[in-house]
């Protein structure tokens, strides 16, 4: 067990955090959060910075263009980065993080070669189109139908929860192309490309009053066939490919913020009086054990994966059914501390609170967590 | 960093398993609960032998060398057997006392909390222990001893450890009691899995109804937690670190106990159950030195004081 890094672990880190320092006065100023163009830019602009450094792709296979790095290096890639408060991956997260190392993996060449140069220089956005309005935690069950019409698909049906859907270049679509086969059995993998006929994006407001997503609606799409990756019915094995990325890493930025905005919310309340209460104190405390053990499990979560080339997605379903409950618990209590004032949304902290709402049911609800948990990790049987 | 066991600390670990899987399984943890709370003298010898006390000890001094990474391992184990005796305290005396080392001298220590664990069976015992009066121990494999108040010098003001660390007692039985408690979780988890998996109702084993599993998923993401924040404290020896990692070890094997409770419905409040084994030991735990009071405490003062990250 060994907590220490390695001296070229730690060059790494010096050589990036050198660089963060020279060229983060030089990004422009952030854009509003409604406004969906500038925040592209933005978003694009800076992984154009990154590529210029030779930090795009950082976990992506040399092969893919990536930089073929450790899951330690992508850790200290990602602590350094919130550290510093660089911008977040943003819109490009979808073709870094999903669709991109799932063409890596299951690609044609040609395929690899249009698209993913493209995510890697910052130039185009992709959106995920996998869950439906009656396809969530069962997302097998999703019903988007697409035809064969002669070189083409023609694909209706509508998504939903898909971030960034207004100013994406593509779309990673699941589609049912068998309906007569089991569910996970008829299901395909298309990029779309989002100025084609047919498709209409309709934003959704979520409950911090923001517009972080939308529907999507499907009216006889045409998708080239060529467009497809991987087999035709093949689909859901090329989705849960991309599973294979996770190292561990999925939630290294935010933890390390989390203990950063704990920080705060402690000194905050000894300001204003707050700290004399032993109770608060102590859920204070409570905390800090709670998010540097979380910091410690992304350690070893990672660590396995340095040994093993991956940690199985169950490794991640035991860490993100703690942290996404701690998260909540953070806000909750920096909203004690804030007493009324935890009422005004021009607190960041009365935002943050809305949108941690969001943690225990994107990717997965703690309620499917801990079915995959008990299932197959522990080994208990599957029912109802 | 790799933060994973290396090959030895696995083997380390295998190997106190089986030597106590052989020495103290089940049976002989019924045994020794229906004899009532008597030390076995032999057993302990057999600890001395194996390294169990002289872990820490330089080589030099006739110990194996190890440091607290591989101490906490073999604590884990103790735990999860739910070894009794004053495990930590004997060890934490090797190299100090004459025959802790050796597993010939059995030493107990008057916890910061107030309460001495084997008073009477113990040849040896460190701090103040005058005018201790016995407690009818809830436990029946740990007899407890309270002392007054006023004489009460707790360990941690008595002395810090010989050559082979830094830290002062206090910290270092707050990190072995995690370790203990971790080890009981992990056992608390899996019987409550095993039994989820054979027992049935409504045709089928519980464990296929979701309040039942869900139960066991959430006893082992504390368990993992705790692991993960354990291990950590154990390489770090950071006061804070420990104190996280006993929060969460402590919270991990109470609560983890009472779910296995749960999950064994009737059958888990008989006596012929080891669920209240586990129970009771992970609450008599939680009093030792490093209380949830203290090390939430710790933790919160760490936040304001600028040096944490």
């Amino acid at each position: 067990m060994d907590l220490t890094y390695t001296p070229e672990e730690e060059e790494f880190r010096a050589r990036l955090r050198e660089w963060l320092a020279e060229v983060l006065p030089s990004l422009p100023p952030k854009p509003s959060p409604d406004d969906w163009p500038g925040r592209r830019a933005y978003d694009l602009g800076w992984q154009r910075m990154l590529y210029d450094a030779g930090y795009a792709g950082l976990h992506w296979p040399v092969d893919a263009g990536g930089r073929g790095a450790t899951p330690t290096q992508h850790l200290i890639y990602l602590e350094e980065t919130e550290k510093a408060g660089a911008p977040y991956v943003g819109a490009n997260f979808v073709g870094l993080l999903h669709a991109g190392p799932t063409i890596a993996s299951e690609g044609t060449p040609a395929q690899r070669a249009r698209w993913l140069p493209p995510v890697l220089r910052g130039e185009e956005v992709w959106c995920q189109g996998f869950s439906e309005p009656d396809a969530g935690s069962d997302l097998a069950a999703l019903r988007t139908r697409a035809w064969r019409d002669g070189d083409d698909y023609v694909v209706s049906g509508s998504k939903i929860w898909t971030s960034h859907a207004e100013v994406a270049d593509w779309c990673e679509l699941l589609v049912r192309t068998d309906p007569a086969a089991p569910k996970h059995r008829g299901i395909s993998w298309l990029a779309m490309p989002m100025d084609a006929p047919g498709i209409t994006v309709r934003p959704l407001r979520t409950l911090a009053g923001s517009t972080e997503f939308a529907e999507v609606f499907l009216d006889e799409v045409r998708v080239p066939v060529t467009h497809r990756v991987g087999a035709e019915n093949d689909g859901w094995r090329v989705t849960m490919v991309t599973l294979s990325y996770e190292r561990g890493t999925a939630f290294v930025g935010e933890v390390v913020a989390c203990r950063r905005v704990l920080g705060e919310v402690a000194r905050e309340a000894r300001k204003n009086g707050r700290w004399d209460d032993p109770a608060l104190r102590r859920r204070l405390g409570g905390l800090n054990a709670e998010f540097r053990a979380l910091w410690r499990l992304t350690q070893w979560n990672v660590s396995e994966a340095q040994r093993n080339g991956g940690v199985p997605g169950v490794g991640g379903s035991v860490f993100k059914l703690r942290y996404s409950h701690a998260r909540q618990e953070l806000y909750d209590a920096a909203a004690e501390v804030l007493g009324p004032e935890a009422l005004d949304l021009g607190r960041e902290w009365t935002l943050d609170r809305l949108s941690s709402l969001s943690y225990t049911i994107a990717a997965g609800t703690s309620q499917i967590q801990h079915n995959i948990v008990a299932e197959r990790i522990l080994g208990l049987p599957k029912g109802r | 960093m790799d933060f994973q066991l290396t090959d030895d600390q696995r083997a380390l670990k295998a190997g106190v398993r089986e030597l106590l899987a052989a020495r103290f399984g089940r049976e002989r943890l019924r045994a020794a609960v229906d004899e009532g709370p008597r030390l076995d003298r032999a057993l302990w010898r057999e600890l001395g032998e194996a390294g169990f006390f002289a872990l820490r000890l330089p080589e030099a001094e006739g110990g194996v060398g190890l440091g607290l990474p591989e101490a906490v391992l073999a604590f884990e184990e103790a735990g999860r057997v739910l070894l009794p005796g004053p495990l930590i305290a004997t060890h934490l005396a090797a190299g100090v006392v004459d025959g802790a080392a050796t597993g010939e001298t059995v030493v107990t220590a008057v916890d910061g909390g107030g309460l001495v664990e084997w008073l009477a069976e113990a040849d040896v015992v460190r701090g103040e222990a005058t005018g201790a009066e016995p407690l009818r121990s809830v436990d029946p494999l740990t007899p407890l001893h309270r002392v007054p108040v006023s004489g009460g010098a707790g360990l941690a003001d008595v002395r810090p450890m010989g050559s082979t660390g830094a830290l002062p007692t206090a910290p270092l039985t707050s990190l072995f009691t995690a370790a203990e408690q971790l080890g009981t979780a992990a056992r608390a988890c899996e019987t409550a899995v095993q039994h989820a998996r054979t027992r049935e109702q409504f045709g089928q084993p519980i464990g296929a109804f979701q309040a039942v599993k869900h139960l066991c998923a959430q006893m082992l993401v504390r368990v993992e937690l705790a692991r993960a924040a354990v291990y950590a404290a154990a390489v770090t020896a950071d006061p804070v670190d420990i104190a996280a990692a006993r929060l969460l070890a402590d919270e991990a094997a109470v609560r983890g106990a009472r779910d296995c409770l749960q999950v064994h419905g009737g059958m888990g409040f008989t006596w012929e159950s080891d669920v209240h084994l586990c129970l009771k030991r992970a609450w008599t735990r939680t009093q030792r030195t490093g209380s949830a009071t203290e090390s939430e405490e710790l933790l919160a003062a760490d936040l304001v004081s600028g040096v944490g990250r």
